[in-house]
Parts: C-alpha cells; sequence; structure tokens
C-alpha cells in the first residue's frame, strides 16, 4: 500500500530542549492513524514538521511521497491541518475565517461547508474575539473539512468540543475515512482513538515506543477475566501468563496475557463457571504499560515486570 | 450596558461618588505587583528620559555659554519654523539655558513622557483583559475598580519619580538659569502632563477592546495637543491654551516659574480619571462600550486574496494614522500663511534666511513639518512591518502557512500594506498641508509642491520597512528593536538642529539622506540608493524567514 507518511529517525531540538529524538512514524495512505502520547511529547512538534512549519534537524521525512519543508506550499493544497490551538483574528466573523482558510488551501465546497456549519451547530457571525474555546476549535475543523484535502493532519482536534460535537466530530472523520482520506489523529483521548483509527502510534519523550493494529497491540497485552464458579478455583496461580490474582470464596478476578487466555479459560471451565465477564485491554490500559514506570503506584502496573 | 453588574456596582452609573471602598479592594495588591512587573521597563524610561534631559543641558551650556551666543540661538529660534517645533515666544524674552530647556524640551517631552503613561495605563488595563488574565486576578477578591486604580498608581509612581530625578538632576548641573524652585517646576510640569494623559488613557481603555485602538486614540490626543500648540505658538496664542501641553509651557519655567498651570493639569487629569472609573461601570469585563456586533457569514472575495486580508487585519490602524495625518497636515497648512507674514515683520529673520540658503522662511516652516510628518508616518510603519510577528506570536500565521499561501505571499502581502500604506499616508498628510497651505497663504502652486515634498520620504519609509523585515526574518525576537529607525529619525531631526548635531550623525538616519523640500532642492540619488536600500532589505528578510522555523506557541 502507498505511504501516506514515513517518517524516521526525526530528531528536532529548540535550544536545550530535545523535542524529538529519533521518531519513527507511517502512515498507510487511506487509514486513520492513531498518534498517542502524553503532553509533550513531541506530537504537535511532528506534525508542525510535516506541514514544514519546522525544519528537522536529522531524519527522513516524506508526506505524500514529497519534501514538507521544501515542497510545502504544493503539499498544503493537498491537505488540510486542524491545530491543537485555534488562535482566531479578533476582527474577523467565523465564517469569514472559514472561507479564508479554506479558499487559500485552494478551494472550498459551499454545500459542505454550511452543511458542516449546520452540524457543529456553529454560529458564523460572531466574531472571532467573541467565540469560546470549542467554538474556535469547530471553525478550523470546519475549514479543514470544507475543503477537498487528500489527507488532514488534526492536533488534538476535539480538545474544547462537548460530548455531542465529539460524536458529529467522529462521524465526519469516519465519512472522510470512507471518501478515501487519510488522516492522522493526535489526541490523549482514547476512546476516540479505539472508535476511530485503524493503527495506532504511541510516542514518549520524542520517540515512537509502539506502532501496530490495535488488535495487534491488544494481543501484546493483557484481559481482564471476571467469574463466579459452582467450586473455588485452585491452581490458576501457577499458569503462566496468569497476573493479579483475586480470589474470594467462588469469585476470581485476573488478568491474563493474550497468548495464555485459552489455557486460563479452560482451567476455570473445570470448576463450572457460573458468570464470566472479560474485557479486551482498554486503551487506558495499553498507556499506561508504556507510562506506568511513571506512576509510583498504579493497580494495573503491578505486575508489569516484563 | 451593565451585564452582568451586581446592584453593588450598579450606582456608579449615576453617582460616582457612591463607588463603595470594596470596589477597590485589592489596588495596594495590584500596584505592588505592576510595580514589579514594570521595574526594568519603568526604570529605562525614567533614565532615558532624565539622561536626555541633562545631556541636553550640558549642551547647552557648552553651545551658548556667551551672551552672544545667546542671542544668535534667539533670532534662529525666532522663526515659525522653530516655534511650532518648541514652544511660546514669550520664553525668547530672557533667553538663558534654563529658559531654552523650558522652550525647546517641554513639548518634546510632554510626547514622551505622555507616551510612556499612555502605555503604562493600556498596558495595566485594556491589555489584562483582552489576553483574559484580568479575568483570573477579578475572580479572587479583588474589586471592580482595582485594575485602573492600580495602573493609574503606577502612572503617578512613574512620573513623579520622573519629576524626582529631573528636579535633583538638574539642580546638580546647576546650569545658568536654573534653581532648585525652578528645577522642582520643570519637573512637576512633567508629572503633569504625564498624568493629563494618563487620565485619557484611563477613558481610552474604556471604549475599545483592543489595546492597540485603547493606546492609539489617547496617543492621538496626544497628537492633537500638540499640533494645537503648535499652531498657537505660530499664531493665535488662543489656541495653545486648548492643549495641556501648551498650559506647561505656559509655566514659563525658569523665565517667570508660574506654578498655576498644573493646577489645571491636574484638574484634567483627575476629571478624565473620575471619568473613566464611571465609564467601567457600563461595561462588561473584557468588552468594550460598544456591544459586539454581529458581521458577515461568508468572506467576501476580497477577504480570501492574501493582500485583501492583509490589508483588513491593518484597515484600522491605516485609517486611522491617515485621518491623523491629513488632520495635521491641514492644521501646521493653516499656519502657513503667518508664517509667510511673520518674515515681513521681523527684520532679524531675514539674516537668517541667508543661513538655509535661498529658502523661504514659509519653505524652511514646510520641511520642518515633513520631517514630523515622515516620522509619524515612519511609526506607522513600524507598527504595520511587525505585524506579522504578533500574528505568528499569537499562532494565528500558522493555521494560514498550513495552507496553500507560502511563506513569501504571506509575510510579501504584509510588506506590501507597508509599503503602499506608509506612502499613501506621507501623500495625504502632504495634499492636506499643501491643501490648506494654499489656502492660507494664497499660492496654489502649494499643492502640489508640498506633497511632493512629503512624498520624497517615501524611499526612507520603505528602508524603515527594510529593517523590520531583515529583523523578522533572521532575529524574530528582536523586532522591537526597529522601533528604533523611527526614534532615531526624530531624535535628529528634531535635537539635531537644536544641538546641532555632526552630519555623520543624521546620516545614519535613513531620513538624514532625503533632500528637505521645498526648502532644499530635489536630489535624486539619494532617493534611489534609499530606494536600491529598501529592496535589498525586504529580499534579504524575506530569504530569512523561509529558512527559519516557525515560532509556534
Amino acid at each position: 500500500m502507498k505511504k501516506a507518511i514515513t517518517i524516521s529517525g526525526l530528531h528536532k531540538s529548540f535550544g536545550p530542549t530535545h523535542a524529538l529524538t529519533g521518531l519513527d512514524l507511517d502512515v498507510e495512505a487511506g487509514e486513520v492513524h492513531g498518534f498517542l502520547g502524553p503532553n509533550g511529547a513531541g506530537k504537535s512538534t511532528t506534525i508542525r514538521v510535516l506541514l514544514g512549519l519546522l525544519r528537522a534537524d536529522s531524519g527522513g521525512v516524506q508526506l505524500l511521497g514529497r519534501d514538507p519543508w521544501k515542497d510545502a506550499v504544493e503539499l498544503h493544497r493537498r491537505l488540510a491541518y486542524v491545530p491543537g490551538d485555534v488562535e482566531l483574528w479578533p476582527g474577523l466573523t467565523g465564517g469569514e475565517a472559514i472561507d479564508l482558510l479554506a479558499k487559500l488551501r485552494g478551494g472550498l465546497d459551499r454545500r459542505r461547508r454550511d452543511d458542516l456549519v449546520e452540524r457543529f451547530d456553529l454560529d458564523p457571525l460572531k466574531k472571532g474575539r467573541a467565540y469560546s474555546k470549542g467554538n474556535r476549535q469547530k471553525v478550523a475543523i470546519v475549514a479543514a473539512l470544507a475543503s477537498d484535502a487528500e489527507l488532514l493532519l488534526l492536533d488534538e482536534p476535539t480538545a474544547g468540543l462537548d460530548p455531542l460535537m465529539e460524536v458529529v466530530f467522529q462521524d465526519v472523520i469516519l465519512q472522510a475515512k470512507e471518501a478515501g482520506k487519510t488522516v492522522l489523529l493526535s489526541s490523549h483521548i482514547l476512546a476516540q482513538v479505539e472508535k476511530l483509527c485503524d493503527r495506532v502510534s504511541i510516542v514518549r519523550r520524542g520517540r515512537t515506543v509502539q506502532s501496530g493494529t490495535l488488535g495487534e497491540m491488544r494481543h501484546l497485552t493483557r484481559t481482564t477475566v471476571e467469574a463466579e464458579t459452582e467450586r473455588p478455583v485452585t491452581g490458576l496461580d501457577a499458569l503462566p501468563g496468569v497476573h493479579a490474582l483475586r480470589a474470594t470464596d467462588l469469585r476470581v478476578h485476573f488478568a491474563v496475557d493474550g497468548a495464555h487466555l485459552d489455557a486460563a479459560i479452560r482451567r476455570l471451565g473445570e470448576f463450572g463457571i457460573r458468570s464470566l465477564t472479560s474485557h479486551p485491554p482498554t486503551l487506558e490500559e495499553l498507556m499506561l504499560r508504556h507510562y506506568g514506570d511513571e506512576l509510583a503506584s498504579s493497580a494495573t502496573s503491578e505486575g508489569a515486570a516484563r | 450596558m451593565t451585564g452582568v453588574a451586581t446592584p453593588l456596582d450598579a450606582p456608579g452609573r449615576s453617582t460616582p461618588a457612591r463607588i463603595q471602598p470594596a470596589a477597590f479592594t485589592g489596588t495596594g495588591t495590584l500596584l505592588r505587583f505592576n510595580l514589579r512587573r514594570d521595574r526594568v521597563r519603568g526604570s529605562v524610561w525614567l533614565l532615558a528620559l532624565t539622561l536626555g534631559t541633562l545631556a541636553t543641558a550640558a549642551e547647552y551650556k557648552t553651545l551658548y555659554s556667551t551672551p552672544e551666543d545667546r542671542a544668535a540661538a534667539v533670532s534662529s529660534m525666532d522663526s515659525p519654523a522653530a516655534l511650532a517645533m518648541t514652544g511660546p515666544r514669550h520664553y525668547l524674552s530672557d533667553y538663558t539655558e534654563g529658559a531654552m530647556l523650558g522652550h525647546q524640551m517641554l513639548g518634546f517631552m510632554a510626547v514622551l513622557v505622555g507616551l510612556m503613561s499612555v502605555l503604562t495605563v493600556t498596558r495595566h488595563t485594556r491589555d489584562e483583559e483582552e489576553t483574559g488574565r484580568a479575568e483570573l486576578v477579578r475572580s479572587t477578591v479583588v474589586g471592580h475598580h482595582a485594575h485602573l486604580a492600580a495602573a493609574l498608581a503606577v502612572a503617578v509612581v512613574a512620573n513623579l519619580g520622573l519629576a524626582l530625578l529631573l528636579a535633583l538632576g538638574l539642580t546638580a548641573t546647576g546650569i545658568d538659569g536654573t534653581g532648585p524652585g525652578g528645577a522642582l517646576l520643570y519637573g512637576l510640569a512633567h508629572a503633569a502632563i504625564g498624568l493629563v494623559f494618563a487620565g485619557a488613557a484611563a477613558i481610552t481603555a474604556q471604549i475599545t477592546a483592543h489595546t492597540r485602538g485603547a493606546s492609539g486614540l489617547a496617543l492621538a490626543t496626544i497628537g492633537v495637543a500638540y499640533v494645537l500648540r503648535a499652531s498657537g505658538d505660530v499664531g493665535n496664542d488662543a489656541l495653545s491654551w486648548f492643549s495641556p501641553i501648551g498650559w506647561i509651557q505656559r509655566t514659563y519655567v525658569f523665565v517667570d516659574d508660574r506654578w498655576w498651570p498644573l493646577a489645571l493639569c491636574l484638574l484634567l487629569a483627575a476629571a478624565t480619571a473620575s471619568y473613566g472609573f464611571v465609564l467601567s461601570t457600563r461595561r462588561d469585563v473584557g468588552a468594550g462600550l460598544r456591544p459586539a456586533r454581529l458581521g458577515r457569514r461568508t468572506a467576501s472575495d476580497a477577504l480570501t486574496r492574501p493582500l485583501g486580508f492583509a490589508l483588513r487585519l491593518h484597515r484600522a490602524t491605516l485609517l486611522g494614522f491617515a485621518a491623523g495625518l491629513c488632520l495635521m497636515g491641514v492644521m501646521y497648512g493653516s499656519i502657513l500663511g503667518e508664517a509667510a507674514d511673520m518674515v515681513k515683520s521681523i527684520e532679524q529673520l531675514q539674516e537668517a534666511l541667508k543661513d538655509i540658503g535661498g529658502a523661504t522662511v514659509a519653505e524652511s516652516f514646510a520641511s520642518m513639518v515633513m520631517v514630523v510628518v515622515a516620522v509619524v508616518a515612519a511609526v506607522y510603519v513600524v507598527m504595520a512591518a511587525l505585524r506579522p510577528r504578533a500574528e505568528e506570536n499569537a499562532g494565528r500565521a500558522e493555521p494560514l502557512l498550513a495552507t496553500g499561501l507560502s511563506r513569501s505571499g504571506w509575510l510579501g502581502s504584509h510588506i506590501a500594506v507597508a509599503l503602499t500604506g506608509g506612502t499613501v499616508l506621507l501623500l495625504l498628510a502632504g495634499l492636506g498641508f499643501g491643501v490648506s497651505g494654499a489656502a492660507s497663504a494664497g499660492d496654489g502652486s502649494l499643492v502640489l509642491e508640498l506633497t511632493l515634498a512629503a512624498a520624497a520620504y517615501a524611499p526612507a519609509l520603505w528602508v524603515t520597512v527594510g529593517v523590520a523585515v531583515l529583523l523578522f526574518g533572521w532575529f524574530p525576537k528582536a523586532g522591537a528593536v526597529a522601533w528604533i529607525v523611527p526614534v532615531y529619525a526624530f531624535l535628529v531631526g528634531y535635537l539635531g538642529p537644536i544641538l546641532r548635531l555632526p552630519d555623520g550623525l543624521t546620516n545614519l538616519s535613513p531620513f538624514g539622506h532625503v533632500p528637505r523640500l521645498p526648502a532644499a532642492p530635489m536630489a535624486w540619488t539619494p532617493l534611489l540608493a534609499l530606494t536600491a536600500v529598501a529592496a535589498g532589505l525586504i529580499a534579504l528578510g524575506l530569504a530569512g524567514f523561509r529558512r527559519r522555523d516557525l515560532d509556534t506557541k
């Protein structure tokens, strides 16, 4: 498949601060790629390098097959960007700002613009000064989606949106995906990434720590199991891959590595299962395993000796 | 529109006397905080103003040590051009070194002290509101009027500090004609005029929701006051009495030492400041007096083009400067006729004329006005050329540069507005000056002559733009250094003739190379050279900007 974004070994420093220290990122054309990491991990810096706003110190960066620094303007005609912190011109209305940004990008689909304004419940008549953070965000989102870009670079685009608008946003992004667009979605809202993204890259302190589909990543982690049995369960703790076992009378609660799930459930079956709930690892757990060492005492990181 | 005002705040509307003490809660804390924030900026202002005065006083001592020198100074000062730039003629009756200081420096210093006071007040009031910091502070135990009260208190501290420094400094230098009483009066005259313009800023900070607008309006009052006193001092004395700058000049410090004009200033300052407090109760925090209006649903075609968009951002400032400069031209033009008449009544001037090399008094007056016009236009040009930096800092350049708009296209559109805007300002000021000058002097040819004389400064403005662009491209954090160009041009243009500065110093300023039309003949070579320098600086700045990282939030 064609790559929309290829980054390898990207370094970027601001004076003594090392923002990116060897970051890698691959985004396939047509996928929605989640770009996850805590504040200050280097997500925004990476996106700004992709936009040609910052110049890479070293490392290879290709955007739609071209150099984002040298071919910035031509690339910008093919992409749309939503910054995490949207600043608008105090004297311009939201409607004017949308038109300005979309037309400078190379075109505006007026019907889609009006449709988006309505769906996001945005009042385009107000001056930039009068908008709340969420409404400023909507202006940038509408401007980005109203032009016909093949690549969307979204830097925590929904930071100020309410839950209803969050749903509209997810809807709109899925539509864009169906239309064959590529989306790089930086976020720390995990539920959003889980719903929208095909693949995920997790960055931390300026480098990529993990990359892959959610399925692949889940395989690497543990499923949480809670069960009620007819007889007290024994011998579970002797099985490989079982962690954080808590048993009280007829109830057990444990986490098990993906590779050993089958064995654990078989064992459980021997004691007569009355009820069973299991849930796949959430991205919270994925993230906590990567950042867990920073959290002094966290239940989830207890057995993270691996 | 009181909006969220509680009953506690509401009475302020009709009876400001009933403003409750609680409304001032926290003023002391804010004052200390503001003084701390201003400790570097304020010290620089006070030291620069004091040292500038003392240096000038010392210079007088060497330049005008003998009675003959002073008599020569009187005759060179007794022309409309010189009086328009300095102060009322009465000072010339006893032109000691002290009187020179009062005559030549008070009007000029009034503008600088006014600038300091206006910027201080708007920085601590409207700027705090515009950035949203005031909201955070006001959510604590801080009264409705505390911000304005603390801002004015900073202005009082700064102005009194300046008065004290000047009084002590001048007493210590002990130049001829300055006694301790006079020195104190001289210092307090600065404080008085500073407080008048602080009061003006207290009102303008309530009117508009933007710091730029609030400062601009208050600075315009300084401009009007200056032009009024200039017109009054050349022509009809009554006009000067409409200007607070005229008032402090009529203390006739070191000549008559009159104290009562300071009382006029204090009354005006108290009245304007109180009105500021009253106005502040009629609006919401963060808002101006006018309720926000709705705008257009879609962008016009022009707005979505880079140049149209840049023009939109610069529109308000450009219109303000256009109105101000046009008015300034018209007012100076209206006294051009009187300036021409003066030559007939004053014998000595005939002598002075020979020095200027054949130019008439009206012509030398006109070329003096051109310097002032050019410096004001240069202030606009620097503001306009630094606008891209402001946009970049505010995070508003980032989304634009992520579109199909190239860096050169974005910066270039701002440069184009600065270049043409500055040129249009010169033409407007020249035209206003020419038309009203032609009417007052009864000479129709002045319209074209004076318009072209103003236009001759355009290449110097372009160099100013070039300096700002160069800084923006290569040293963006030092963009404000570009202000040196108009400030230096003003100092050299204003003080150069008075202090007889060597040509080398004048030539450092791009404005020093412009032929002083209409008094001097036209010279194309320096204008072409300036244009070439401007083009080079701009090209270099653009290249630098294409090469550097964008500063992001």
